[in-house]
């Protein structure tokens, strides 16, 4: 299947990639350098804090020290101490585990909106970018409309139709970050659309599909990465604020936006369950929009992450 | 700024404005459940009482002869009853759209303010100043209202009691201060959004040959900057602020709730919660015409400041 490739841009021989094939363990140190030079010590870090909320979020029952939802009245409010490294809340929650536990719904419900609106846009960007002409115009119409309603007021329109909930607040989003993610897209995709390659793999018969989503969609990955890891961002404040306004992720269930609502125990001057949930919030924006933007900007036409083949191609 | 571009962005603005007005009337009336059923809460209607308050609101017309009803009485200030008071949506709205335009404005000239000044203060001094300010940019921009509200009430009205946490005091002097925590929490990420933007555009302008070239001719510092630089800055600064004051509104919903400030932010996530059809329409197609409004007051602007757009309209 590679071997008739044709000589497209892909398949240079790369500087960075030229390491000796050694043992298992020699490419796996190979691929991590790989991956360090390609994301900086910034990107690096905000990639290992992401990796480090994931973890915690799969496997809340094994970190998290008691049931998000036991409540106890007689321990409510405590400061931190050893049985409760971060205190208590209102009812006596231990606020370690609920922070656990809330990275599930905070971080799914952001990643849910950001796959539909991926599946959604981007193909929508590169068939508007082929085709040009009506289809494309059409598009780009709809999605200005849909940009000119804000994320927030959709969601909130949407619960006030179907009833508040995380699954409204998702399709909501999700519809509103599709121009977010496609507009960029297709401009990529429309500097594509014209170079050579493009032509040259044309000419060969090769189809407008198999063009699209092996060679276009290839060489606009990173760009499109980054983007999604930005939108990703967004999505996690536009949600946490909904479920704070009560609109999203609903009260008892632990969520960082929900545990930032509790007024009640700031007021009482009892601040960490409703600080430190926030704090998380701010940490995973912070991280995915430095990730983000080291993703997309540096744009590595011949980065040895995103060429697998090119060592192969060059010994041709 | 041809007359043509005008009328071309105005006819856009009301295009959007319609179309949304649609999507916004009819959303509410193809939920789930008939809208009737807030007025009888819990208990079941007699088919007869039933039908006599689907005849009162309407609801036994057709949906385009009920939206071209609706539209027409907007367009007199006419919005309509609410389901749950009974009381004119107008006259609930009207009490609120000032409280929101005068948070909205105050957090307007903060973000110009500050972000300008930081930006600005980054591009020219590089060393500590550019660093000190890239920090905080980073961080401000992923910190959403909800967090800011919670860190400044527990800084600011909790451990000093400088502010007040939630309300507004009676009197010009009571709201301003009312309006201060409010309006930073609103402001903030767009502030560290509009500094980052605002040092870069700056940065890239010095290093032109224009800039170099009145350096060289012996014009004092002050003079090349703000003439020469910063006007050739303007464009992409212009499009930043019009954007983010665009934005503001949707945040209000956020920032209101958080701070228990009477106004149509507020209304509005109420009004979803008690299902008040009527007022949820209202406030949502006012929240919508802000956002839109704002956009092409900002397109317009630019076309203003950037003598290209100009020409390019002129010989079109």
């Amino acid at each position: 299947m590679t071997a008739t490739l044709p000589a497209g841009p892909e398949t240079v021989p790369t500087g960075p990639a030229r390491g000796r094939a050694g043992t298992r363990a020699g490419a796996l140190g190979r691929r991590a350098r790989a991956l360090y030079s390609f994301l900086g010590p910034s990107g690096t870090i905000a990639a290992a804090v992401l990796a480090a909320m994931l973890i915690l979020a799969v496997g809340a029952g094994l970190f998290a020290p008691y049931d998000p939802n036991q409540a106890s009245l007689l321990d409510a409010y405590q400061g931190p101490s050893m049985a409760h490294l971060l205190g208590t809340d209102a009812i006596g929650r231990d606020v370690l585990s609920r922070l656990i536990y809330g990275s599930r719904t905070s971080l799914l419900g952001p990643a849910l909106v950001i796959a539909c609106s991926t599946a959604v846009g981007v193909p929508l960007a590169l068939i508007g970018a082929w085709y040009g002409g009506l289809v494309d115009a059409g598009a780009a119409r709809i999605l200005d409309l849909v940009y000119a309603l804000p994320g927030l007021l959709l969601a909130v329109i949407t619960a006030a139709m179907f009833g508040p909930g995380l699954t409204p607040a998702v399709v909501a989003l999700s519809i509103a970050y599709v121009p977010f993610l496609s507009r960029v897209v297709r401009a990529a995709a429309r500097q594509q659309r014209v170079s050579p390659y493009v032509d040259a793999l044309t000419v060969q018969g090769f189809g407008p599909w198999r063009i699209g989503a092996r060679h276009i969609l290839r060489n606009i990955a990173p760009m499109v990465l980054g983007q999604s890891a930005v939108a990703f961002g967004y999505a996690l404040l536009d949600l946490a604020g909904l479920s704070y306004l009560g609109l999203a992720v609903q009260a008892p269930t632990a969520d960082w936006g929900v545990m930032v609502s509790d007024q009640d125990s700031m007021l009482r001057g009892h601040l960490l369950p409703v600080l430190v949930p926030g704090l998380l919030v701010v940490v995973c924006v912070m991280a995915l929009t430095v990730l983000g933007a080291r993703i997309a900007g540096e744009r590595p036409e011949r980065h040895p992450l995103w060429n697998r083949r090119g060592k192969r191609a060059g010994a041709e | 700024m041809t007359p043509r571009y005008v009328l071309l962005r105005l006819g856009g603005l009301v295009t959007t404005l319609l179309l949304s007005s649609m999507l916004i009337f009819s959303s509410l009336y193809l939920a789930p459940g008939s809208p009737e059923n807030v007025i009888f809460g819990n208990r079941t209607p007699s088919p007869a009482a039933r039908a006599a308050v689907r005849h009162q609101l309407h609801l036994d017309r057709p949906l385009p002869v009920r939206y071209w009803d609706w539209l027409t009485g907007v367009l007199h200030g006419d919005f309509g009853r609410s389901m749950v008071t009974d009381q004119s949506v107008s006259s609930r709205v009207g009490s609120g759209l000032g409280t929101t335009l005068s948070l909205v404005a105050v957090a307007a000239v903060l973000i110009a303010v500050l972000g300008l000044a930081l930006g600005i203060a980054a591009a020219l001094k590089p060393g500590f100043v550019d660093a000190a300010v890239n920090l905080f940019t980073s961080v401000s921009v992923a910190i959403p209202p909800f967090v800011a509200a919670s860190i400044l009430v527990s800084i600011f009205s909790i451990k000093l009691g400088w502010f007040p946490a939630t309300g507004l005091p009676d009197g010009f002097w009571g709201h301003l201060r009312g309006l201060v925590m409010p309006a930073f929490s609103l402001a903030l990420i767009s502030c560290g959004y509009l500094a980052r933007v605002t040092r870069n555009a700056l940065r890239e302008q010095l290093a032109k040959e224009h800039v170099q070239t009145a350096v060289g001719r012996g014009l004092p510092r002050r003079v090349v900057i703000r003439r020469h630089a910063l006007r050739g800055a303007l464009p992409p600064i212009i499009t930043v602020i019009g954007l983010q004051i665009a934005g503001l509104f949707a945040a209000t919903l956020i920032v209101e709730t958080a701070f228990g400030i009477p106004g149509i932010g507020r209304l509005t996530v109420q009004s979803v919660s008690q299902k008040d059809f009527p007022v949820v329409q209202a406030v949502a197609l006012l929240l919508v015409a802000a956002f839109v409004v704002a956009n092409t007051v900002t397109d317009l602007l630019q076309a203003a400041v950037d003598p290209r757009l100009r020409t390019a309209g002129r010989t079109a």
